[in-house]
């Protein structure tokens, strides 16, 4: 069996489909292209597909991964990611295939942090912070030694120091009236954190309260780390052929 | 609308549950460029958007529809509770899913009508869609709308709020109306004038045309046309050749997962057996049966256009299809390639049907399902089930040499005719199952581990065209007092402990009663209960009796007249002026029969003169037009 990982974008309309029904999306999409997909054994087979981190419901994203066991030894990766764009609809589109090394960690063991862009809706804006608000805000925040943030679930509540998870953090500089903050943070499966605490935790900062669905965030990218600490991209693993 | 496209906002779709019930967007589903059509047809099914999905009438309609190049046809589906209620909130008008544009700018609402509880959710799509409920009172500025469906053969109590009912099946008639509608529009002719052409159409039933007079015993005394040229009687539509048809080769493929999540081949429509509860049985004949050839072709190119991992055959008595074992071979063969599940639901237990079985499913997880109806032979010959207790038991018996462990029965109570040694039958033939399985299974082998019998009763709902039509519904209590009886029968049995009892509940059996068989009257009531907040009344935890005792107290009529009631021969019908072919002489004949224990045969076996000869279609013989 040959592994192979698919980087793939969900936007627009689509982004209110739950992980779970992704996952079913895709099992169709790769009958619908007629890709040589492996299946386990039994009696209902099911085909050898692993997902990297799951993206909330009202996300959108330009690095998302699966990894699909193949039947093939020696896949044309080109031709994979042309059937799979065909049999897909325009709000998820393949940027590519490669296939994954023997030794290499499938996508969701190995996902350690994802990139994030996020901003306002606008509709919400005006309650929102403004450019300059933000980029104050983001300096204070680079100077302090820690972030506590109160999560609170339903059943629990506690304090994380978001800090610790957070890899980068800047506001995006573009011509934009809006702010668009990018952030590199822990998405691994044991200590991940939202994209929405840390914009939450900014905000606190001047007592600001965000109005309810007033984030827009996009997924970037998703990382593992290499033995060195460096993050790379799940999407650099692995060659095309 | 929304940055998407969408045309609820963000704020809305991030606040219900399962937003993508609302936002259209799945493979398959069909865009067109508004400059190129004429007509905006919004298709309906009244109920949730995973029920809706899962109906094949619609996805062959939508196909239909669709190969039109001067239509588009899009759906819409009942907002779940939660939107329902953001929706009347902030006076969010209804919108179809493809375009996500107001269901009020279509020129159609085709609305689907398969059960009765359904009635109020048709008042919960046109109050959202803000279109008049009453037909009399809509304008051009509102679409036209049509029913249809197995509930549209008495369309009665809902008539009022329907500009026209398609009778039959939908595949015949749809052109012409789309032609007539065009040239109506073009030529500025007023909706009145329009919908008095309509009716000259075969199969299309405009109620606003007639005039119904009642008796001083409240029955119909006539039914006639208000205008010349409107036909008395309305004959159903009938596809005679469903080879030469429609049939959705790319259906739309949800992302939710929907109750029917596969691809669904319908192998043949219409039943040989002549049930004397069953509407289906009599609404669609003739039988008319698919060719292999051409279902295979089909099947494949769905497979191929949709990705589903599984695919079901689809017919009211799959085991009567004459071509079942050739179609299973190849379909055995090519899905095991395709590593695609088939499933197969009712099927006739038998040494066939149990080696297709054990073929296509594993044994530890399925069960094998029984549908005996009634629990003695002679309760079965009185509605004309053709399953003896030998049909069952030697049925049961090979299940278990087989391996099967799990098994289903089903039974309705409250037939006509029925006494309680009937209802005692129910235990005695599950305690003879279980008996079996303890003869021919020694203890050592019980690798399954033992056996186990679930029996199910629903209480029996009289429906029109059926032998039954004329016979009285028992009351909530009769239903209550028998459901004991048949508990009684089954714990009185040595092996009770191998047996489960459950039994549907009895309010919504006898509104669904007064719904099947009532008239024009009953509008109001339907109107009263969506008024007090009455919707989704198909679902138990949404369903309140007392809202429909206290609008039926309301519009002084009863239950009484409406279920419990026998009717006698000579009276007539709220739904007589439809023809299904199959004559009421024949039906009242079936009831007569019924009350001697006489069985009639089956369609295959011999030729019973029902009258559906008359489509000259599949199963009917020539001569006997």
């Amino acid at each position: 069996m040959t592994k192979i990982r698919v980087r793939f974008t969900k936007h627009g309309a689509i982004r209110y489909i739950g992980h779970l029904d992704v996952m079913r999306y895709f099992q169709k999409a790769i009958r619908r292209a007629g890709i040589n997909v492996a299946y386990s054994g039994g009696f209902s087979p099911h085909q050898i597909m692993t997902f990297a981190a799951p993206l909330g419901v009202g996300l959108e994203s330009d690095g998302e991964y699966m990894d699909l066991g193949l039947e093939d030894t020696a896949p044309d990766t080109t031709a994979i990611m042309d059937a799979l764009n065909k049999a897909s609809v325009p709000e998820i589109r393949i940027l590519s295939v490669r296939i994954l090394p023997e030794d290499a960690g499938n996508a969701m063991a190995s996902v350690f942090a994802s990139a994030y862009e996020i901003t306002f809706y606008d509709d919400k804006k005006v309650l929102c912070p403004d450019k300059n608000t933000i980029k104050r805000l983001l300096e204070r925040c680079s100077l302090l030694e820690s972030m506590i943030y109160h999560k609170e679930t339903k059943k629990t509540s506690r304090d994380i120091d978001l800090k610790s998870f957070i890899y980068s953090l800047y506001l995006k500089d573009d011509d934009e009236d809006k702010p668009t903050v990018c952030m590199t943070i822990n998405s691994s499966s044991s200590d991940s954190i939202k994209p929405g605490f840390v914009m939450e935790y900014l905000c606190s900062l001047e007592d600001i309260k965000l109005p309810d669905n007033s984030l827009m965030i996009t997924r970037l990218d998703m990382y593992t780390q290499s033995d060195s600490g460096d993050l790379v991209s799940l999407g650099d693993i692995g060659v095309t052929s | 609308m929304n940055r998407d496209g969408l045309f609820l906002s963000n704020d809305i779709l991030m606040s219900v549950e399962k937003p993508e019930r609302y936002i259209g967007h799945e493979v398959n589903s069909c865009i067109k460029d508004p400059e190129d059509i004429r007509v905006r047809f919004v298709m309906c099914f009244p109920d949730v958007y995973e029920i809706g999905m899962s109906h094949l009438g619609i996805q062959i309609l939508y196909d239909m529809f669709n190969s039109f190049p001067d239509v588009w046809c899009e759906r819409v589906y009942s907002p779940w509770v939660d939107l329902d209620r953001i929706m009347r909130e902030k006076n969010i008008p209804l919108f179809s899913l493809e375009s996500q544009r107001p269901v009020r700018e279509a020129d159609f609402l085709g609305i689907t009508i398969q059960y009765e509880m359904c009635y109020t959710n048709i008042l919960q799509i046109l109050d959202l869609s803000h279109i008049p409920l009453t037909a009399t009172e809509r304008t051009w500025d509102d679409p036209i709308v049509i029913g249809g469906g197995p509930c549209s053969y008495n369309p009665e109590p809902i008539a009022e709020f329907f500009d026209i009912f398609y009778i039959g099946e939908g595949e015949t008639r749809y052109r012409e109306l789309l032609d007539l509608y065009e040239e109506s529009r073009d030529a500025g002719i007023s909706r009145e004038e329009f919908l008095y052409k309509v009716s000259q159409i075969p199969g299309l039933y405009v109620p606003s045309l007639y005039d119904v007079q009642y008796n001083d015993d409240l029955t119909i005394k006539s039914f006639t046309p208000v205008r010349e040229g409107v036909p008395a009687k309305i004959k159903k539509e009938v596809v005679k050749d469903l080879d030469d048809t429609y049939y959705p080769k790319s259906p739309v493929v949800p992302y939710i997962r929907c109750v029917q999540d596969r691809v669904v081949l319908e192998i043949m429509r219409g039943c040989i057996r002549g049930c004397r509860f069953c509407q289906a049985g009599e609404l669609y004949r003739p039988v008319r049966e698919r060719s292999v050839d051409r279902l295979l072709e089909t099947v494949y190119q769905m497979l191929d256009s949709t990705g589903y991992e599984e695919v079901s055959l689809s017919s009211l008595s799959s085991s009567d299809y004459t071509h079942l074992p050739e179609l299973l071979d190849k379909l055995i063969v090519e899905c095991e390639k395709r590593k695609v599940n088939i499933t197969l639901p009712s099927l006739r237990i038998d040494a066939f049907s149990l080696d297709v079985m054990n073929k296509v499913e594993d044994i530890k997880k399925t069960s094998v399902t029984f549908a005996p109806e009634a629990g003695s032979q002679r309760l079965r010959d009185v509605i004309n089930k053709g399953l003896t207790e030998e049909d069952i038991l030697s049925g049961s018996a090979q299940a278990i040499k087989g391996g099967w462990t799990k098994f289903k029965f089903y039974f309705m109570l409250g037939h006509p005719f029925e006494t309680d040694e009937d209802i005692e039958g129910i235990g005695d033939l599950a305690n003879k199952v279980a008996a079996e399985f303890f003869e021919l299974v020694p203890r050592d082998q019980r690798k399954n581990g033992p056996i186990s019998i679930t029996v199910s009763t629903s209480f029996f709902v009289p429906k029109p065209f059926t032998a039954f039509q004329w016979a009285p519904q028992c009351t909530q209590d009769e239903f209550i007092r028998k459901a004991y009886v048949c508990r009684g029968g089954i714990s009185s049995q040595l092996n009770q402990k191998r047996i489960h009892y459950n039994w549907h509940d009895a309010d919504t059996s006898v509104i669904e009663a007064l719904l099947a068989r009532g008239d024009r009257k009953v509008a109001d009531v339907i109107k009263r209960v969506y008024e007090k907040g009455g919707i989704y009344d198909a679902w138990s935890d949404y369903y309140s009796h007392a809202r429909w005792i206290e609008a039926l107290d309301e519009c002084g009529l009863s239950l009484d007249f409406y279920a419990y009631r026998e009717r006698s021969e000579s009276e007539i019908f709220p739904w007589d002026f439809i023809d299904i072919g199959v004559s009421k002489r024949f039906l009242y004949n079936e009831y007569t029969k019924a009350k001697q224990g006489i069985i009639t045969q089956n369609c295959r076996a011999k030729c019973n003169g029902c009258g559906a000869a008359v489509f000259d279609a599949g199963i009917c013989p020539h001569a006997a037009i």
